[in-house]
């Protein structure tokens, strides 16, 4: 255990980031996200609760590359003295190149205990055969050093999905104790970074850190989310959920924006699509909502055609097809990003809510 | 508010109307939700406070087609856009009753939460409360003044008048404390490399969630051009430079003339992108050119910009 | 040529096509050769591969031809929207991009050894059934009784006609019953929809049923076949729903817990009666 005054952090990150890149919460436009670190960054937001979008770029990022294709056309004039494969003259040939994989260590400083855990839930879907190494290597090469959160928020509800925000499980794990920061090596990975910066720490005794850890776990109990009842959800419950007359009632304000996906730190849907570059074509990954009217649209027609289905799909997908899939782990993590971003204020509390009160027989 | 729940409840039961559009008390004290009431039962519910800054307009665009009258609250900002609807044929009249609700102003939560966290009530914020907003949270108690707390469109309040209503409810207040076009002026100061760093730095945040496009009343295209599935670049890549340059600016253009600055966009942007910003500019340059325009203000006047008369400007002007 | 392809399954192949055959007005079949020669991959009967023109698309088609054919893959599509319209705009000697196989397969190695088999198929629903067809033929000793019934809007709209007539008809105890919607000059054969003449004909229960086709006449067929006394468990067919990944991962095609490319698309019927009804 060592500690580090909150006033040299920027040593400390500077430090850090002449190592290796380093994303950790900036401030920009008045906003808090997380960023590559650059001397000078505004790093004032660093102990901020939420940034506005989760962690979960630096490993599943919002646009990626995933390779390119090469496009040669042969002239009609040229075709006949042209090149050949199995046996046929080539019209238009392509050339696949995948684009590189991450192949360099990074670090994320300052998530929190709740996007900690979304990267499991990520790890289930991309990591699960077969496996998706574009992925696979930003988790190889990433090292999370993990923020214990000092001051919980009304919108937070972690605690309910069995998260200690007071003990975040990562490489390392920090505390905010009084001026200081306290950082505990958890992993190798975790051991190794902090050899490389120890000489800006001092040694601290780890029972500072138990009233911190102890304080936080009081105010969690005292928010107003943190007691919500997960009772009727998990595998096993569709047939239970799917038709019932609550969602009805619940959806109709959605606006059918892609909000709450795009905030979340455990959706994980995603499109492929193309640009046209100069000499061929550049095939991406971008995030996709199953909240927009187009994410199952087919010529056909099909599926999911009402926002009340895709409404719906969302909340079924994280509170019971997940769970039903990857071994009863729940698809959200009880950030309260959708809670305080919705601009509807619809959100994953209110669906739980709803379907508590209708277990109970009062009225939705 | 309760005389306001009161008065739904007649208009339900008296067969006015057979279903109300306002808000719904939300799980937190400032997160009510735009909801559809069709009982006096589910009314109970109804929820009218500084919170309701949600501008109902839009959804009345599928409440009319529904069978029988619905009954919307509009605050008098939202009178616009209703009138702009009406303009454009989107909502029908006929099959609305506009119950005009009086407005003070209403709140910005992210402006409350700054340097406060686990709240656990708020109160004062009603139509007829104080003028200081009492917060309790789980870390102590605070007050703030609740002229700090607007949300920025109504320091630019367009007025205390409502330009449609079949009843009024309330008393409503001119929040204008700042010139409209006041933040149009200094970014027009700036040098077109500091205005291209300033949009492009706000802009950047931009996730591409079209939650401005979705809630945008005068957004009412029955399909987007970027949901458009016949060009494979639409929506979602938020690849920096179109994200800077095009989806944002598109949108300005095809609202220009029938935006009526009601706000919303700025108000859902989770990222905070001032993108009224854009739309003002365009209602500065109209009225700067034509003469003063107000898009929903009179169901019946010609927006200048799909009319035309020998003394319009030449292309090529700038504002 | 480049030697990525093994980095990522979402990095497709690069295939040739060495040949295209106009089955019908709008169905053509593409046969797709690795530019070395031979096939892009191995499959099962029933599987799917992402097929793609790059700066246009990729979707998912099944694999119409059978694992048996050793020489090269063929896909029949049918022209109905912009990648398929793309896709009937090339020619032999464009290379589109291939990626899978994908899916899980009809279990013509376990469940369905040994027994007969009926096959019912509409339109272009024959594609995926007559991966399976051809497997079955090839290694003949391994099944039953086989019977294929297939229909289509008009005689110009049966797909693989000539195979049908050249090769199953008159492969050994196999039964094909063909039918179109309405009447037509220089058709003697039956007239009517699939699932009317599947009563007509009146199959014994001692087989498993394949069915392949329009939503509409899937749900007209399964009705047939349970007056018919055939039970759900006996009865297969495969799924379409908009896919991007094909690995159970991108969440378009998720219907409750499953992902119709990774866990179908081939699904027994007592299988999709579990599912939520959104498919």
């Amino acid at each position: 255990m060592y500690k580090i005054a909150i006033k040299d952090l920027d040593t400390l990150f500077s430090k850090i980031a002449a190592e290796q890149e380093l994303i950790l919460p900036l401030k920009k436009a008045g906003q808090y996200n997380f960023g590559v670190y650059e001397e000078g960054a505004d790093t004032e937001g660093i102990l901020v609760n939420k940034t506005v979008k989760s962690a979960k770029d630096a490993f599943f990022p919002q646009f990626e590359t995933l390779y390119n294709v090469r496009k040669t056309i042969t002239p009609a004039d040229e075709l006949a003295n042209g090149e050949e494969a199995s046996g046929t003259k080539i019209r238009t040939k392509l050339e696949v190149s995948m684009e590189d994989l991450k192949d360099k260590d990074f670090v994320v400083f300052g998530m929190r205990a709740c996007d900690v855990k979304a990267v499991d839930v990520l790890d289930k879907v991309f990591l699960s055969d077969p496996v998706d190494n574009y992925y696979k290597a930003r988790r190889d090469h990433g090292i999370i050093v993990a923020l214990a959160c000092h001051e919980p928020e009304e919108s937070c509800f972690c605690t309910v999905f069995g998260i200690d925000p007071a003990d975040p499980k990562a490489d390392v794990a920090t505390w905010v104790v009084g001026e200081d920061l306290y950082w505990k090596p958890l992993t190798d990975k975790g051991t190794a970074l902090t050899e490389g910066v120890k000489d800006l720490f001092a040694d601290a005794d780890e029972q500072a850190i138990e009233e911190e850890k102890a304080n936080i776990k009081a105010i969690m109990d005292k928010l107003p989310n943190t007691k919500l009842s997960l009772e009727g959800w998990g595998a096993g419950k569709t047939d239970e959920k799917f038709g019932s007359d609550v969602w009805a009632k619940l959806y109709n304000p959605c606006l059918g924006c892609g909000t709450c996906t795009f905030v979340c730190p455990t959706c994980q849907c995603y499109d492929i699509k193309d640009y046209t570059t100069k000499d061929g074509i550049e095939r991406y990954r971008c995030w996709d909502s199953c909240m927009y009217s187009d994410f199952t649209l087919m010529a056909g027609g099909q599926n999911r055609t009402t926002q009340l289905q895709r409404f719906r799909q969302r909340f079924m997908h994280k509170l019971v097809y997940f769970p039903d899939r990857y071994d009863g782990m729940y698809s959200c993590v009880g950030c309260g990003r959708c809670v305080d971003k919705c601009p509807q204020s619809l959100n994953i509390v209110k669906v739980i809510k709803a379907f508590g009160k209708e277990n109970k027989g009062g009225a939705v | 508010m309760q005389g306001l729940k009161d008065r739904l409840k007649e208009l339900l039961t008296d067969g006015t109307v057979v279903r109300i559009l306002g808000w719904k008390k939300g799980d937190m004290p400032y997160n009510p939700e735009p909801a559809i009431f069709n009982s006096a039962e589910e009314l109970e519910d109804f929820v009218y406070d500084g919170f309701c800054g949600a501008n109902l307009s839009k959804m009345m665009i599928e409440a009319t087609k529904l069978e029988g009258k619905t009954a919307v609250c509009l605050k008098p900002c939202d009178t616009y856009s209703f009138n702009q609807l009406i303009r454009e044929h989107r909502v029908n009249r006929d099959n609305a009753y506009i119950v005009a609700v009086g407005c003070r102003g209403k709140l910005d939560i992210e402006k409350i939460k700054k340097g406060t966290k686990g709240i656990t009530a708020v109160s004062g914020t009603e139509l007829d409360g104080s003028d200081e907003i009492t917060v309790n949270t789980i870390y102590g108690d605070k007050t703030v003044a609740y002229t700090d707390a607007l949300l920025d469109r109504c320091h630019v309040c367009k007025g205390k008048e409502h330009m449609i209503s079949d009843e009024i409810w309330g008393e409503s207040k001119d929040t204008a404390d700042r010139e409209r076009f006041e933040e149009i002026e200094r970014i027009e100061a700036m040098s077109p490399e500091e205005r291209f760093e300033f949009f492009k730095k706000e802009l950047s945040k931009c996730i591409r969630c079209n939650a401005c496009r979705n809630v945008c009343p005068a957004c009412s295209c029955r399909k987007c051009i970027f949901d458009n599935t016949k060009f494979d670049a639409q929506q979602k890549a938020n690849v920096v430079s179109f994200e800077e340059r095009m989806f944002h600016i598109i949108r300005a253009f095809h609202v220009a003339g029938r935006c009526t600055d009601c706000g919303e966009c700025s108000r859902v942007c989770p990222e905070g992108i001032p993108l009224h910003l854009f739309n003002r500019k365009f209602i500065k340059d109209i009225d700067k050119f034509y003469g003063e325009f107000q898009a929903g203000k009179d169901p019946e006047a010609q927006c200048p910009l799909t009319d035309f008369t020998f003394e319009d400007i030449e292309p090529g002007e700038r504002g | 040529m480049c030697d990525c392809s093994s980095k990522d399954i979402l990095v497709p192949q690069v295939g040739i096509i060495t040949g295209i055959t106009q089955e019908t007005p709008d169905v053509k079949t593409f046969r797709v050769n690795a530019p070395n020669g031979g096939k892009l991959f191995e499959h099962m009967p029933g599987q799917c591969a992402m097929v793609c023109v790059p700066g246009v698309s990729e979707g998912m088609f099944s694999i119409t031809s059978s694992p048996t054919n050793k020489e090269y893959q063929e896909f029949s599509i049918k022209k109905c929207g912009i990648l398929t319209e793309q896709l009937h705009s090339l020619e032999v000697g464009d290379m589109v991009t291939v990626r899978g196989p994908y899916g899980n397969n009809f279990p013509v190695e376990t469940e369905f050894k040994g027994k007969n088999l009926l096959f019912i198929a509409g339109g272009i629903g024959l594609a995926p059934l007559r991966s399976v067809i051809n497997y079955c033929l090839d290694n003949r000793e391994n099944y039953g009784r086989i019977d294929i019934l297939y229909g289509s809007r008009s005689a110009d709209d049966l797909v693989k006609l000539q195979e049908i007539q050249d090769v199953w008809m008159k492969a050994p105890n196999v039964n094909v019953y063909l039918t179109i919607d309405r009447e037509q000059e220089g058709w003697d054969g039956h007239v009517g929809f699939v699932p009317t003449y599947l009563k007509e004909i009146g199959f014994k229960t001692d087989c498993i049923g394949i069915v392949c086709g329009p939503p509409i006449m899937i749900k007209f067929v399964l009705q047939g076949l349970k007056e018919m006394g055939f039970t759900d468990e006996q009865i297969y067919t495969t799924l379409e729903l908009r896919m991007k990944c094909g690995i159970g991962k991108c969440g378009r095609c998720n219907i409750g817990s499953k992902f119709v490319c990774k866990d179908g698309p081939v699904f027994r019927f007592d299988q999709i009666d579990e599912l939520p009804n959104e498919y």
